[in-house]
């Protein structure tokens, strides 16, 4: 047998999983899709005395829009589920269009929204996207609960904002201005892979053809999703390539990457201001297509 | 400790757990650090599931869990409980027909028509055959266990849409391109057939 021995808990509903969160503490694991905890567990990277197996809790379960253009995701949505749901290409194109860079078709079936969150891994897709949206993340504990905003919730290297006793149980991505435009881009050495680099870009053009300030969030270059400054000074300006590629060279000369056996640091940057510089066009030329 | 639902536990700290195994109900017991590819393989005897990487990299181990391909390796067995699993013994029925000679050497390849005993072959396993879609067979079973739901929801895919759905199998043999052609030949005939 691959995992080391633990004790096995299956809550039914999110009360109880809280209860037994709290009674545990440290000691114990949550098992959402188990796409990222279990390959650990096999390779006994990681040895949990405990597994809290979530995925009978079909309360958390939900993709649901509001009037004002609100999008909630339950934590126990499946990522695949996001491919096919309607009201996530409406509501969040930049989600929609991230979701098949994660992983395989076979791990997206298993693997959640709020596993892929918890677990905080810097090369993954969602945590960079949740950032780049100013999604908040609500975080529940037995007797209570917070929302914490993404771009607060990535403390460090598979380490974030949830206690022990804490369990991530929705997102909450605001909407969308109309004016608004998006682009996720990647590079990874085969398809699926984790990526070398990646970044999250949202912008907007107003009716006069100027873009307002850009956000800039990436992947894989640092131990936490990385917000860069540089999108700032987009604001006012008119879109043109010069633009695009000084914020780029701007992200890039902020990010403090490192080498690992995938990619160097200098090709890392590399990768990085190249991607900064085409997704920050296309999603300039997707919020002026929105606004016109 | 003593705690409610902890799904289904036994005195020795094994688990019993029910599942819909390939079309009959099954019931198991077993530690919870099982791995339902390993369950499937030493507990049920279904040896057609194959273990390569155990850390969802390979794609040797596809099942399909309620109709969706998912990483058995990644999965306890114990969380099959209450679920249908279906692996590639599930393809085919058990039964061999009894041989009809003057059957089996239509454009179906061996399979369809089960010819000579000859257990029948699922339409994607009988284009496998006939494209040369496999040498050593060890990704086989994976990979048309991630193709029998794609195939379901893709009846016409184009060869890009192919890769990219096999992109989380890997294949060291044949270099693929015999297993986009059998997909192909596969789905055609599956769409001839429905016409």
């Amino acid at each position: 047998m691959k995992p080391a021995a633990f004790e096995y808990h299956r809550p039914e509903s999110v009360g109880e999983a809280l209860h037994l969160l709290a009674d545990i503490g440290d000691e114990g694991k949550i098992l959402a899709g188990g796409q990222s905890l279990i390959p650990v567990m096999n390779f006994r990277l990681a040895q949990p005395a405990v597994l809290i197996d979530v995925n009978r809790l079909t309360e958390l379960d939900h993709v649901s829009e509001e009037a004002d253009g609100t999008l909630r995701l339950g934590a126990m949505v499946r990522q695949a589920r996001l491919e096919r749901e309607a009201a996530v290409a409406r509501r969040s194109p930049l989600l929609a269009e991230a979701i098949p860079h994660v992983a395989h078709p076979q791990i997206r079936n298993r693997g959640t929204v709020g596993g892929s969150l918890a677990h905080a891994d810097p090369a993954a897709e969602l945590p960079a996207v949740m950032v780049a949206l100013d999604a908040r993340f609500r975080l529940a504990r037995a007797g209570g609960e917070r929302w914490v905003a993404a771009g607060d919730f990535y403390r460090g290297l598979f380490t974030t904002a949830l206690e022990a006793d804490e369990m991530l149980v929705e997102v909450e991505i605001p909407p969308r201005p109309g004016d608004a435009g998006a682009c996720f881009l990647e590079t990874s050495r085969r398809h699926g892979d984790y990526a070398m680099a990646g970044v999250a870009v949202r912008t907007t053009v107003d009716g006069d053809g100027r873009l307002g300030q850009s956000r800039l969030v990436f992947l894989s270059v640092g131990d936490v999703p990385v917000e860069v400054a540089a999108g700032q000074v987009t604001a006012g300006e008119p879109p043109s390539e010069e633009l695009f590629a000084s914020v780029a060279r701007a992200a890039a000369a902020e990010l403090d990457t490192v080498a690992d056996i995938h990619a160097s640091a200098e090709y890392r940057r590399h990768l990085a201001e190249v991607l900064a510089r085409r997704a920050l066009a296309k999603a300039a030329q997707r919020a002026a297509g929105e606004s016109a | 400790m003593n705690r409610d639902h902890d799904g289904g536990k036994t005195i020795d700290g094994h688990h019993s757990f029910s599942f819909n195994l390939n079309g009959d109900e099954h019931q198991g017991e077993a530690e919870p650090r099982l791995l339902l590819s390993d369950y499937l393989r030493h507990h049920a005897g279904l040896t057609g599931t194959h273990v390569g990487c155990e850390h969802g990299v390979c794609g040797a181990c596809t099942v399909l869990v309620d109709g969706e391909a998912v990483r058995s390796c990644l999965m306890l067995a114990v969380q099959a409980d209450g679920h249908e699993v279906t692996t590639v013994e599930g393809l085919t029925p058990e039964e061999v027909p009894a041989a009809t000679p003057a059957e089996g050497n239509g454009t179906a390849g061996n399979g369809a028509a089960g010819a000579g005993g000859v257990p029948p072959l699922h339409p994607l396993q009988d284009a496998f055959w006939e494209a040369h879609g496999l040498q050593c067979g060890f990704c086989t079973p994976g990979i048309l266990m991630t193709l029998v739901p794609f195939l379901e929801e893709n009846p016409d895919p184009s060869e890009e849409e192919i890769r990219y759905a096999l992109s989380g199998n890997l294949c060291r043999c044949t270099g693929y391109q015999h297993i986009v052609d059998a997909v192909l030949l596969a789905a055609q005939r599956q769409r001839e057939a429905g016409e």
